[in-house]
């Protein structure tokens, strides 16, 4: 039965399980396996925000769902087609994100009494036995006694042999999609082959008596095969948001010549630009591990003054600690990249669920008039080509920028067909050199009104800078009420113009007029996408317009807005960017919000404009 | 980043700005503010090389009077803005000018930080009891029944003894001055200049506005040498007008003492190396007005060699480029896992 292979042109699969589980482990094992069979993918991790919630529990589920397929995949998927779960927590939350019909393949060893119990379940209510899952295709096994059974045989403790037990799902997974064990042996290997060579067998001993039972038992009928996908040609990888987003920033450096200082502070999920920056040091990146936020991004100021790129990076209540700082950087006039990787908010919020409600804070959240440019990075790899552009434009236009990213990029996968250093465009610091005869002036300007960069150990450009208002030229303090305005003109101004320094703004997908644009930024981009190309096979007149750059936006918005009869804003908050697009374009722009810690699927979008498309 | 040395000397003329100083009448900062200027010159370090970086208060506006690099930063924030710099410029020297509210309130966190990493910096810390710029609340530092503004019935905040919470914080130089003594003052500077690692002056500054005389005591010369010890390395600690009073060392108590019964020999000798004897030193701290106890110690207090903050993380870094050479931006964008759609 095995043999026979059905052809499938895309699949979600959706791990889920008690956060001890392994279950990102296996959800990135799976994703690198299928990247590497040419699947186009993308994935969408979901932790609880506690190292350790109650085991058993519905709080301490942690899932990973994988979208991939022969096609092009924009979205992580809205359902999934198979669900696996290691307890019965696992299954009480995520049952309602299987398709009908779809597959459960469930470890009977976590729907004990007590598992049903931790996860809620009625005295006498077990979803195995007691119908709830007869519209699906079920699949049981007892994974923590075949793993045991697989490990009788080794000296490890108990504990260490039910360790492995992801593995045996994994296992068999991949003998359901057809794939070889290569990748995760490799990745098991060298994490424990060195350091704890009878773990490293057990995990492999494991991972192959999944594939087995696959395909010894007769449990499970079916057997898939999807190829792989019609991608452009060229050589990828796969690539994580927060990485590409620090591979960015190395890269952005590089090509403007310069060392990065990192100042930093741990918080979720922009921990891990952090920890993979820390990992580059021979490419010039000193990384500080700050003692509180604010330490973070004023260590990175003082870089950016010594003629480092100063960089920070943290998440939402961070930011807010920043602040302050954020101000002194624009009065300064230096360059920093701030990078805010959203979260659920507000205050601490939901740390570990996706949001995109930091908008308003990114564009207006200072004391005074402190325009600061702001982009938003679409997908896990676009936080590559987006972080690069934002370095760009603090270095060549000497201003903080922010660079906005999310908890749904920042721990999403998806393969990259990487570019190579050379493909890179050039970055222009604007060092200031001594001239002979002539006054330096810290805040004369050129035709972009941006200042000269003058760094400490320069002979004749000796200079002090601060947070108080600067007079126009010279930069010393002044309190001259005409000076303040044409100052705050003058910031404002500059920041205007680096309008002319971008590119306009697209049609993403769909039609380049019609009914309805749907206008998009950040994380929402392959929902959009997905509902956007269904919708125009199926005959609407809609078209997707994804905002890079929310501050200033690109010269041409106006006119991309005025070519459709609506304009459709899904957004991850309660209505942020559409209020800026209502406020500086006239437009009675439609807002649709969604605040649940979780992406939109495809289909709430397409509802929606079908809605709008009738209205 | 240095270009070829100055051709004629430097002189405290050429520190000076074209900035009208706007310090009130009579207030010690101007008194600090001519020391550092005279001493800089010789200091061995060019112009352009010196960075002054201050925070918010009457202190932080120094920056703008010293003809240096200067960043006037945020309140409290100067020491964080500082070791961004000078982990990236470990060769600039790096001068960080606060005061009491600005580094033992709002930036305290950042203070302690600094000294423990010991960034190769100097912290000049103007302590005068009292919030000035914001007209006259009480500080940190300010005296437990302190009647001001935010405390008309008298603060009932216990104050910080300043170098004691640098020690704490395992600071690795740690000196007392004062405004209204220039030479030890210029001597202090020099030898913080001289110290690799964080230095902390604590300078006593009057501010003759809102806590005018507040360290009197210690500068009236009716009352100084009475209430005041100068710390000498190798030297026995003696005060008093007539030079007739020591300190000695009973076990691990410090005792006060008349040199008519106990010899100069005996007394406790000054050694800055001596890590508890300067956590005692720093203690001598209660007010000599109400206690009339412990004669107030002023100069250096303790000094030690610890690896920098800022050598430590460059070195490092050149460790890093030696075993697995500079960065090729190619491999890391490559990653170690690709493959190929044709």
């Amino acid at each position: 039965m095995s043999n026979t292979a059905q052809e499938v042109e895309k699949v979600t699969i959706l791990f889920a399980g008690d956060s001890g589980d392994g279950i990102q482990l296996t959800g990135s094992q799976f994703s690198n396996t299928a990247a590497l069979y040419g699947n186009d993918l993308s994935t969408f991790p979901d932790f609880p925000a506690e190292i350790r919630a109650p085991i058993g529990t519905v709080a301490g589920v942690s899932g990973f769902q994988i979208n991939f397929g022969s096609t092009d995949i924009y979205t992580p998927g809205d359902e999934s087609d198979v669900l696996v779960v290691m307890n019965a927590a696992a299954l009480k939350k995520n049952l309602n994100r299987l398709k009908p019909r779809g597959s459960v393949i469930l470890n009977v060893a976590g729907f004990d009494k007590r598992n049903l119990s931790l996860a809620g379940y009625e005295a006498e209510e077990n979803p195995i036995t007691d119908g709830t899952l007869d519209d699906y295709n079920l699949v049981q096994m007892d994974v923590t006694k075949l793993t045991r059974d697989c490990l009788k045989e080794t000296s490890l403790g108990m504990k260490e042999k039910d360790r492995s037990k992801n593995m045996f799902v994994l296992g068999f997974v991949y003998w359901m999609y057809n794939r070889k064990l290569d990748v995760t042996i490799d990745f098991i290997q060298s994490k424990f082959g060195k350091r704890a060579p009878e773990i490293a067998e057990a995990n492999i001993a494991v991972l192959k008596a999944g594939y087995a039972f696959g395909e010894t038992s007769e449990t499970f009928s079916n057997r898939f095969e999807v190829r792989p996908a019609k991608m452009a040609p060229g050589t990828y990888r796969n690539v994580m948001g927060n990485q590409a987003t620090a591979i960015g920033v190395i890269a952005a450096g590089r090509k403007a010549g310069l060392e990065i200082f990192y100042g930093g502070y741990p918080i979720t999920p922009a921990s891990d630009i952090l920890h993979e920056l820390s990992k580059h040091k021979n490419y010039g990146v000193r990384t500080f591990q700050a003692e509180d936020e604010i330490a973070g991004i004023c260590s990175a100021i003082g870089a950016s003054f010594g003629g480092h790129l100063g960089v920070t990076a943290s998440s939402g209540p961070g930011i807010a600690l920043k602040t302050e700082a954020l101000g002194l950087a624009v009065m300064l006039e230096l360059p920093l990249l701030v990078i805010n990787v959203q979260r659920g908010g507000p205050s601490t919020g939901l740390p570990t669920k996706t949001e995109q409600a930091d908008l308003m804070q990114a564009v207006y959240g200072r004391n005074g008039e402190a325009p600061i440019p702001v982009l938003a990075a679409r997908t896990p790899s676009d936080c590559f080509a987006t972080v690069y552009e934002a370095t760009r434009i603090a270095v060549e236009h000497m201003t903080p920028v922010f660079f906005l990213s999310d908890g749904y990029l920042a721990n999403g996968a998806e393969p990259w067909m990487y570019p190579s250093a050379d493909d890179l465009a050039e970055i222009h610091p604007k060092f200031a050199k001594p001239v002979e005869g002539k006054e330096y002036l810290p805040y004369e300007r050129d035709e972009k009104l941006v200042r000269e960069w003058a760094i400490p150990g320069i002979r004749d450009l000796e200079h002090r800078i601060g947070g108080l208002e600067k007079e126009d030229g010279t930069g010393n303090v002044s309190y001259d009420p005409d000076n303040h305005q044409h100052m705050t003109d003058t910031r404002q101004a500059k920041v205007d113009k680096i309008a002319d320094y971008i590119p306009e703004q697209a049609i993403d997908n769909g039609l380049e007029k019609g009914k309805v644009l749907v206008l998009g930024w950040g994380s929402t981009f392959g929902a959009i996408k997905t509902a956007v190309l269904e919708l125009v096979a199926e005959g609407y007149e809609v078209g997707h317009a994804h905002l890079r750059y929310l501050n200033p936006f690109p010269k041409n918005l106006a006119e991309v807005l005025g070519r459709y009869d609506h304009v459709l804003i899904p957004e991850m908050n309660n209505g942020q960017l559409v209020r800026i697009i209502r406020d500086k374009f006239l437009v009675d722009a439609k807002a649709f919000n969604k605040v649940k810690g979780i992406p939109f699927t495809a289909a709430e979008i397409k509802n929606k404009v079908a809605e709008i498309y009738t209205s | 980043m240095t270009t070829e040395k100055n051709p004629t000397p430097l002189t405290a003329k050429d520190l000076k700005t074209d900035q009208d100083v706007r310090w009130c009448p009579g207030c010690g900062d101007y008194s600090i503010l001519k020391q550092v200027q005279s001493v800089m010159p010789d200091i061995g370090v060019e112009r352009e090389d010196m960075v002054f970086i201050s925070g918010i208060g009457c202190s932080s506006r120094f920056p703008y009077y010293m003809n240096t690099y200067g960043m006037h930063s945020i309140h409290g924030r100067a020491t964080a803005v500082a070791s961004g710099l000078k982990a990236t410029r470990p060769e600039l020297s790096v001068w960080i000018i606060t005061g009491d509210g600005d580094s033992l309130s709002i930036g305290g966190n950042h203070l302690i930080h600094l000294l423990r990493r010991n960034f190769d910096v100097n912290i000049l810390m103007f302590n005068n009891q009292i919030y000035g710029l914001t007209k006259g609340q009480y500080s940190p530092t300010s005296e437990l029944g302190k009647r001001t503004k935010s405390t008309p019935l008298g603060s009932v905040d216990h104050p910080f003894n300043p170098l004691s919470l640098t020690m704490g914080a395992d600071a690795t130089f740690v000196a007392r001055s004062l405004d209204r003594d220039p030479i030890h003052l210029r001597e202090i500077l020099k030898k913080a200049n001289e110290h690799k690692g964080a230095s902390m002056i604590e300078i006593y500054q009057n501010c003759n506005v809102f806590n005018d005389g507040a360290f009197e005591l210690f500068s009236d010369k009716r009352t100084k040498l009475e209430n005041t010890i100068m710390l000498e390395e190798g030297q026995p600690l003696i005060y008093g007008e007539q030079r007739d009073k020591g300190i000695v060392l009973d076990g691990y108590k410090p005792k006060m003492v008349s040199l008519d019964e106990v010899s100069a020999d005996d007394l406790w000798i000054h050694d800055s190396s001596d890590r508890i004897k300067a956590d005692m030193l720093v203690r001598f701290f209660d007010d000599p007005n109400i206690e009339g106890n412990f004669p107030r110690p002023f100069g250096i207090f303790y000094q030690e060699d610890r690896f920098t903050y800022d050598d430590a993380l460059n070195e490092q870094l050149e460790a890093h480029i030696e075993e697995s050479g500079s960065g090729d931006l190619d491999a890391l964008l490559r990653g170690n896992n690709t493959w190929v759609i044709d």
